[in-house]
């Protein structure tokens, strides 16, 4: 499983959401190397095709797809199951990506 | 840093805003107090917040307290933050408090104001009393414990100092051209 955190400096939110990718990836019984990106311009975010901060991408998938095509380094909105806006992805979405990707790997076995 | 001191006077401001007029801090001088929230649209910790700033204005409006919001972001870059989505957002949120276009940023860079959302309260007197974020908790509601926001104000309202003074701002930075 491959696993990329982008992230931006000036977010705040980053180190908690990577706290909370590694507690996913522990709950879940998977190691991996989580390959973590700082991404704090323009330049970098259109490369990266980087959505915000933090952005989480499983197998090359983002945990939260969206249609948006807006490159920038800036902090993310996540919409919660309450319909609330967070700037952090919840862990029940960070656990549905993983276990995703871990029924993907299983069925290309 | 702010360049903005608790017991420093207010900049006065007159900016463009979503209603069509441009608002003054001279207009608000009758005001038992006044709040400029350094705010935007793109930012997820003001739309995480920005409820509780609406409900923060209704509960304290009969207390004759004035929220002024305030974009200086680089729309430019920041497309989301632009004039005429930020009268979309304000008429999707019903916003019950002016919310303002600093265009030249020259606002935000004299009250230094670094992050969205970034609260300076003043008193009656303009005077700054509280500065910084509006709870301990961006991410959930239920889950505040801190209300240095409202505790301020409850301060300012009855003439004794806040017992928080200053916070430090939490949020997004602000997108400067």
């Amino acid at each position: 499983m491959k696993i990329r955190f982008l992230y931006t400096q000036d977010c705040p939110s980053h180190e908690e959401a990577l706290r909370r990718l590694k507690d996913a990836l522990k709950q879940e019984d998977v190691t991996a190397d989580i390959d973590i990106v700082r991404v704090d311009t323009f330049e970098e975010a259109e490369r990266e095709h980087y959505l915000g901060s933090p952005t989480i991408l499983i197998d090359g998938r983002d945990i939260s797809p969206t249609q948006d095509s807006h490159y920038a380094p800036a902090c993310r909105a996540y919409r919660l199951e309450d319909g609330r806006i967070s700037p952090l992805p919840p862990m029940s979405m960070i656990l549905k990506a993983i276990r995703s990707a871990k029924e993907n790997l299983k069925s290309n076995r | 840093m702010s360049k903005l001191k608790i017991g420093d006077e207010a900049i006065s401001f007159n900016l463009p805003g979503v209603d069509g007029t441009n608002h003054a801090l001279s207009e608000y001088s009758g005001k038992a107090a006044v709040a400029v929230i350094f705010s935007c649209n793109h930012c997820p910790y003001v739309r995480a917040w920005e409820d509780r700033m609406v409900q923060i204005q209704a509960d304290y409006a009969p207390r004759d307290v004035q929220l002024v919001a305030i974009n200086a972001n680089d729309a430019s870059k920041y497309p989301e933050d632009s004039f005429s989505k930020m009268k979309e957002r304000a008429r999707e949120k019903h916003f019950n408090f002016p919310y303002l276009r600093d265009e030249s940023q020259e606002v935000a860079r004299a009250y230094g104001a670094e992050r969205t959302p970034e609260v300076f309260l003043f008193d009656k007197a303009h005077t700054l009393r509280y500065h910084g974020v509006i709870d301990d908790n961006y991410d959930d509601p239920a889950a505040v414990k801190a209300k240095y926001f409202r505790d301020a104000l409850d301060a300012v309202l009855t003439g004794t100092q806040p017992a928080t003074t200053e916070t430090k701002p939490v949020g997004c930075t602000i997108k400067w051209k």
